[in-house]
């Protein structure tokens, strides 16, 4: 691989990167300027579409093609939601770019905002990151003087205002009628859809809900082109009519057992062991992975022997895992039990289960459970089969679900039961020798944990 | 009803009133306002619901549902002087975030959840911080604790217990 440039990520480490003036010695706000005097909203969207930019929050959508879902010529307010609720276990790449380049995310904000034909736009920042408040409130700040937000903007006649919000830890404001509901002072229940955001968001106005990164690489697109952004990346499957691409650079959030854990600019489909290899300097100590979590918690599990995967939208799916999702690669060594691993990743989804869907409710605490009473050595065979009905049964493609958040704390489980299933049954033989094959029904230990 | 005294000072009234010409309606300033008062009072009592609610044209068990759900504003007693946040999600488990969480409740005499008796430091488990790069890490107040070890965790919590802590 050629020397990769990082773009997202050019000014970690620049004294001062946060400040409007550093952004601007940068070439930062001259696209903007630029666009908003010689191209119209649409423009914009087919710039995006164009790009083939796919959402960064986890899902992958297409972001261009998301903005047309909203409706032609509405005469009342449209909304612009910034998700940076961030929250999956593993990921901190919103942060990196919150506090060393606020701007490059303003100016994002703004195209998109025009993009979009929004006037209003509310960035929703989690609680536990009060340095990106303060970083982000700062660059605010000044882009309101130097009249980048506000009232007819570079005498354009383009206005906007950007507001911070605060969360108050709670992971499920991150799903994206989660957050819009948070933002309206509710308990953050996601929405049954449709009707989509697009079309009927928050305060029941259409609405466009994108991630931070999404709004850097929209200024990163404006500012470079899409010809820039499609040279990098993994082309779209030209058997598959239905693949858009993988294209542009993508930060990966690399820790847990790695020798330089950190945050990674490269181009999407680099490989697990790549980046864990080179970035990263190696699984630690000298020691080998065990398995690897390819995008955050909810995407499950690779193995050693999977860790060839290109990490783009397609490739963790295509060894059993959920997705991308937010590119959070998360090393676990060979010395740690997959049992306590399933532990922490149940404990994690019983605590956010937001408790509005039964299956989800019940299904991520009864997994808890389950292996807080496997811990405790009084595990049974028949629980692994308990374990992937659960897994099995909850989440939004069972159908069970409002929301992916059951999907996601199901696809660990199931990715551990199916891809380590030796363990867990040595493991329940070894601490329950007289009780391993029981299957009948016992009580449950009592939650010591959840909460 | 009759109040005695009211728990919003006018400052905190103002703060959440600057507030309102960013949303369209003030159930929006829920949380905003939920937070004023807990960063005043560290504690949200069920009387400063009340009085929220009759300031944002709510029901009191409106404010009070959406309070409930977040499990983040205590509503008994004031959170210590400063209140941690020690993750335990995988990144930090990884690397031993669980052991932190042990040994800072140790040194501080406390259960998980708890606060110390003279009110200077409560410590909470939480997921995860999003500074994995730094694992183990703790938020306390606004300050991130990077890569913790035994011995900084307990030089935390005597520095906290001193007032010397955010």
């Amino acid at each position: 691989m050629t020397t990769f440039q990082p773009v997202l990520l050019e000014a970690v480490g620049v004294a001062g990167s946060h400040t409007l003036a550093s952004y601007r010695s940068r070439g930062g706000y001259a696209p903007l300027e630029r666009m908003l005097k010689e191209k119209q909203p649409t423009d914009v969207i087919e710039l995006v579409k164009a790009s083939g930019l796919r959402g960064r929050g986890g899902a992958g959508f297409p972001t261009g093609l998301k903005w047309t879902f909203l409706p032609k010529d509405h005469p009342g307010p449209i909304y612009l939601c910034i998700n940076a609720d961030e929250s999956e276990p593993g990921t901190f790449n919103n942060r990196i770019l919150m506090e060393d380049d606020p701007h490059q995310v303003i100016e994002g904000i703004i195209l998109s905002a025009y993009a979009t034909r929004a006037t209003t736009a509310y960035l929703y920042l989690r609680y536990e990151y009060p340095q990106s408040w303060d970083r982000l409130q700062g660059a605010i700040d000044e882009a309101y003087a130097a009249g980048l937000l506000g009232k007819n903007i570079q005498g354009s006649g383009f206005s906007l205002d950007l507001y911070l919000h605060r969360g108050a830890a709670a992971y499920i404001c991150g799903e994206e009628t989660g957050l819009i509901e948070s933002l309206e002072g509710k308990r953050a229940w996601p929405r049954i859809k449709p009707p989509f955001p697009a079309i009927e968001g928050l305060f029941r106005k259409p609405t466009v809900v994108n991630n931070i990164e999404t709004m850097a690489c929209v200024a990163q697109i404006a500012r470079r082109g899409v010809d820039w952004f499609r040279s990098i990346g993994v082309p779209s499957d030209p058997n598959n009519p239905r693949d858009p691409g993988s294209y542009g650079p993508k930060l990966y959030c690399l820790s847990g057992h790695v020798e330089r854990p950190g945050c990674y600019e490269a181009p999407l489909g680099i490989t697990a062991r790549q980046l864990i290899d080179g970035q990263g300097g190696g699984v630690w100590k000298g020691r080998k992975a065990k398995a690897v979590i390819p995008g955050g918690i909810s995407m499950g599990l690779l193995t050693e022997a999977e860790l060839d995967t290109p990490l783009d939208f397609a490739g963790p799916g295509k060894v059993g895992c959920l997705g991308l999702g937010t590119a959070a690669v998360v090393v676990i060594d060979e010395t740690v039990s997959i049992v306590d691993f399933l532990h922490n990743s149940c404990r994690f989804f019983a605590h956010e289960s937001c408790g509005q869907c039964t299956p989800c409710r019940e299904g991520t605490a009864w997994s808890l459970r389950m292996l807080e009473r496997i811990r405790a050595g009084k595990g049974r065979l028949k629980d692994l089969e308990l374990l992937a009905e659960i897994g099995n049964t909850m989440g939004m493609m069972p159908g069970s679900t409002i929301c992916g958040l059951a999907d996601g704390a199901a696809w660990p489980i199931k990715n551990a039961i199916k891809k380590f299933r030796g363990e867990f049954e040595d493991y329940i033989k070894r601490t329950n020798p007289s009780g391993w094959m029981v299957t009948d029904p016992v009580p449950a230990l009592p939650i010591v944990a959840a909460h | 009803m009759i109040t005695t005294q009211r728990i919003l000072t006018p400052e905190m009234v103002a703060s959440i009133e600057a507030l309102a010409p960013r949303y369209p309606n003030r159930r929006a300033l829920t949380l905003p306002a939920l937070h004023i008062v807990n960063e005043e009072l560290r504690y949200v009592p069920y009387e400063a619901v009340v009085e929220v609610a009759q300031l944002l044209g709510l029901a009191p068990a409106e404010v009070q549902d959406t309070l409930s759900f977040y499990q983040f504003f205590p509503q008994d007693k004031p959170s210590g002087e400063t209140r941690a946040w020690v993750c335990r999600s995988i990144s930090c488990a990884l690397r031993g975030g669980e052991e932190i969480l042990d040994h800072i409740c140790h040194a501080a005499g406390i259960d998980p959840y708890g606060t110390t008796a003279d009110g200077t430091l409560t410590v909470e488990p939480a997921e995860c911080l999003g500074a994995c790069d730094f694992a183990p890490c703790m938020l306390a107040g606004k300050t991130l604790h990077k890569n913790l070890t035994k011995e900084s965790a307990e030089a935390f919590v005597r520095d906290a217990r001193a007032g010397k802590s955010s």
